[in-house]
């Protein structure tokens, strides 16, 4: 293989011109300036609500009948599993480990995909890596760029967090455990990211495929964690994000189980760079075929152009939903026959309510986790209209008959739609999922589907905030819907946990959502979400009408 | 003017389509757009006959594709008026969109169609339910040799562009905006534009294009606006800019002759025999009377060029001798 360029008699005085990788400094400069705000604000995040949840436990359980206590609701529960993952000990740093350990994996793996994907395919894709590649830039200098820029900041939250646990009160070793473990699944997710980058020509793509990994770790664990010592406990080691949580930070710490991310961070790596040499630029692996000459009928206006956009991306999403509410269902049957032994265990388990009541808490745990993903899927349907703003694609069809309005609409009525759809679907799979095993498949489905369609007013309240932002203030659209979706995924986690004022509460609409199945339901508070959220629309829609476009 | 029975024409079906008499198809007058501290257009005129081919010359940043947006209505004005084919671009942005054809200077597209599909989408959202001439869209296409069944993801810049130019050329609309349409096409291409606009010309269109292309301006328009700044410093036809300009004259002379303080005579460089100066247009008898008196060997008078009407108001320090407004 001879990927190294050949440097040209003029460019021999450069020095590192002479290798693949020159104009890595440069690049990588550049990539941690367009990103000097995203990644320390991503880097506070994480350590902070890590920092923060220990510090909480530290407080709202200071003793160890109270931590034994909740432990026990922890180990006992399968909808707390399934969301949290397994609990090793009842120490403050075992129930930090516990309650955050995923998610903060989750959160290190978002800021390694959106980083790796954002530096490699979204500049290719720009043409931007053109540009830079005409330079004096050596034909790996890219990718190493972003792998370090991804890296970065993971290693600063591993960093920060290998300091900042010991000054809470935790032992140093479990400190360590877990902050390594942390970092390690961000860096086998930046080896995922990495390779996804490589296959496909668009961006949007190539992020879609890594989210789908990370979402496919997510509910692997989360099966194989609800099973608790059953069957399918195996599951959760072929996810990296169980990983952090199956090292035993704060009980045994099994450091061997660090070196699972890190081989699959290298074996990303070296697969990028494979793929990478075996591509030209700007190409994925699979070639783009030739497509219709011609429109098909469907192809006509706004809303069949939203619908040719969107459908992809959502194709992808009611695939996940499909699998991922079918898998989690099946796993409702059996949850609650496991915990003969312990007396502790037994009394938590009679308390929220025997057998029924625990599998109805977890299937209501799967629909609120359906409606918060569903809410992040309309919220990036509907932020796609921005996207189509700041590209200049907006343009043209705005100069055509077609209204702001009736364009706003056109992805509009795609992300309810949607959203819709994907509650739906999780509702139907997880109703046949459970019921088939149960035997009650019929009664099962209609239940759940409507547990689940109980939460589409909450995900488009949410989803109408992008609405809202991107009529008044589109350049603060992007961030602003997300930090409101995270703001509302965080509440709906961590914030009875963490005891948080019923005021901050109140403000996620999930709060305001009655928890389904098992729940008591009632119409008022559905009427009112829906309501909020035709405000929002109508509000941002008005203040679309009135402002500059582009 | 050759077209004027054409511009009566297409007068007349825009006064059936709408009651405003369009004999203007754009009219703006002192329009002013900023972007928080930027001005972009300080008082911008520019009139636009119906049936013209109307250039609208600058460099980048003048604020050509400001005012472009403007009349589109995607950008609200901050002051002065707009009108375009008779209505408000503003408020009847939708209704006056199913009479114009845009392409825009920096063309994206969606990535994922193809430019075959790009080009029966907008002209479906054109208002076409059909789609679009079958004929004329085959035409086109292999006038500008597109490949209408790739992905645009792959189209190089000037394919893009292309792609743009069929779709507002294959549509009926009686008022055509492009912005730097030739931006990004090889000359093959760009002669098949000329000839696409030339053509357009015969059938009673409007087409206005913005360009900082002056060839192109010279070769295909009627009338030509020139802005800076955000500011219209001369409109006019060719032949009306050049006559208020002056010409330039190079003459090898059988004696030497003294044009010292002759009125109108800019730029003089004499040596020996040869003379070479700039001259205003009521002069050039008196100059060329004395050159004859001197003897002639060889002479060159020839009208500025565009492109030196246009380096005049550009040059940094901007003569104000002569400059018509």
């Amino acid at each position: 293989m001879t990927r190294a360029a050949r440097p040209g008699p003029g460019l021999a005085s450069t020095g590192p011109a002479s290798t693949s990788l020159a104009g890595t400094g440069q690049l990588t400069r550049l990539a941690l300036r367009r990103d000097r705000i995203a990644l320390p604000a991503s880097v506070y995040v994480i350590v902070a609500l890590v920092a923060a949840t220990a510090q909480a436990f530290k407080k709202l359980y200071p003793t160890a009948a109270g931590r034994a206590a909740l432990a026990a609701t922890g180990e006992s529960n399968p909808a707390l599993r399934f969301l949290y993952g397994r609990l090793y000990g009842d120490s403050i740093g075992s129930l930090t480990t516990w309650r955050y350990g995923i998610w903060a994996g989750i959160f290190a793996a978002l800021v390694a995909i959106f980083v790796v994907v954002r530096h490699t395919r979204t500049d290719e894709e720009a043409g931007r890596l053109e540009l830079v590649g005409s330079a004096v830039v050596g034909r790996d200098a890219a990718l190493v760029a972003a792998l370090i820029t991804a890296i970065a900041p993971i290693l600063a939250v591993a960093l920060l967090l290998w300091v900042a646990l010991p000054l809470i009160g935790l032992p140093a070793a479990g400190s360590a455990a877990l902050a390594l473990g942390i970092g390690a699944c961000g860096l086998a997710f930046t080896g995922i990211a990495a390779v996804a980058a490589q296959l496909t020509s668009s961006a949007r793509a190539a992020r879609g495929i890594a989210l789908a990994v990370l979402g496919l770790a997510f509910v692997l664990r989360g099966v194989g964690d609800a099973a608790g010592a059953g069957g399918l406990s195996w599951l959760s080691w072929a996810s990296p994000l169980a990983w952090i949580q199956l090292a035993q930070p704060f009980a045994a710490e099994r450091w061997w189980v660090l070196l699972l991310p890190l081989a699959a961070f290298a074996l990303g790596v070296f697969l990028a760079f494979e793929l990478a040499a075996r591509r030209d630029l700007g190409a994925g692996l699979l070639p783009d075929r030739p497509g219709r000459a011609t429109a098909s009928r469907l192809l006509s206006g706004p809303f069949g152009l939203a619908w040719r956009l969107q459908r992809a991306a959502l194709a992808g999403w009611v695939t996940g939903y499909a699998f991922t509410f079918a898998a989690s269902g099946a796993a409702a049957q059996g949850i609650g026959q496991l915990f003969g032994t312990s007396s502790a265990l037994q009394r938590e388990f009679s308390r929220i309510g025997g057998q029924a009541a625990i599998v109805n808490a977890y299937l209501a745990a799967l629909m609120l986790l359906a409606g918060l993903v569903a809410a992040a899927y309309a919220t990036s349907a509907v932020l796609r209209l921005r996207g189509e703003e700041t590209e200049g694609r907006a343009e043209p069809v705005l100069a055509t008959r077609t209204g702001r309005i009736r364009w706003a609409l056109s992805h509009i009525v795609v992300a309810v739609a949607g959203a819709a759809l994907l509650l739906a679907v999780a509702g139907v799979a997880a109703g046949l999922g459970y019921g088939l095993r149960a035997g009650s498949a019929g009664t099962e489905v209609t239940r759940m589907l409507g547990a689940a369609l109980a939460q589409l007013p909450a995900s488009l309240a949410l989803a109408a905030v992008a609405v809202l932002l991107f009529g008044l203030v589109p350049e603060a659209a992007v961030p602003g819907a997300w930090t409101a979706v995270g703001l509302v995924v965080a509440i709906a986690l961590f914030g009875e946990v963490l005891q948080v004022s019923h005021w901050v509460l109140d403000i996620s609409p999930f709060t305001q959502t009655p928890r389904l199945p098992g729940g008591t339901v009632s119409a008022e508070p559905l009427l009112w979400l829906c309501l909020a959220a035709l405000a929002f629309s109508v509000i941002g829609l008005v203040g679309l009408r009135r402002r500059d476009i582009g | 003017m050759a077209n004027a029975s054409e511009a009566n024409a297409s007068e007349a079906r825009a006064a059936n389509a709408i009651e405003a008499p369009a004999a203007n198809a754009i009219e703006v007058r002192g329009l002013r757009k900023s972007f928080g501290r930027t001005t972009a257009l300080d008082g911008l005129d520019l009139t636009v006959r119906t049936g013209e081919v109307h250039a609208f010359l600058g460099p980048n940043g003048a604020g050509k594709t400001t005012t472009i947006r403007i009349l589109l209505g995607l950008l609200r004005k901050d002051g002065g008026e707009a009108l375009l084919l008779g209505g408000d671009p503003w408020r009847d942005a939708t209704t006056l969109h199913t009479r114009l054809a845009y392409v825009p200077g920096d063309v994206t597209l969606w990535p994922s169609l193809t430019g075959g599909e790009i080009i029966d989408l907008l002209a479906r959202l054109r208002g076409r339910r059909d789609g679009i001439d079958a004929k004329r869209r085959q035409a086109l296409i292999e006038r500008f040799d597109l490949d209408p069944s790739k992905k645009a993801r792959a189209y190089s810049k000037g394919n893009r562009q292309k792609v743009a130019l069929v779709a507002a050329l294959a549509s009926d609309a009686e008022l055509l905006l492009l912005d730097e349409p030739t931006a990004g096409l090889d000359p093959l291409m760009e002669a098949a534009f000329r000839e696409c606009v030339n053509t357009e010309r015969h059938d009673g269109r409007t087409i206005v294009l913005s360009s900082h292309i002056l060839s192109e301006a010279e070769a295909l328009a009627d009338r030509v606006t020139i802005i800076r700044d955000g500011q219209a410093v001369e409109t006019g036809t060719l032949a009306e800019m050049r006559h208020l300009t002056r010409n330039f004259v190079d003459a090898e002379l059988v004696a030497p002759v003294s044009f010292e303080g002759v009125p109108g005579v800019h730029d003089l460089d004499v040596r020996d025999s040869r003379v070479r100066c700039q001259v205003d247009h009521a002069a050039l008898n008196d100059v060329l009377a004395r050159l004859t008196t001197a003897g002639v060997r060889s002479l060159t008078c020839r009208p500025p060029t565009l492109e030196e009407l246009f380096l005049r108001h550009y040059s940094s320090e901007r003569s104000t001798a002569g400059a018509p407004r």
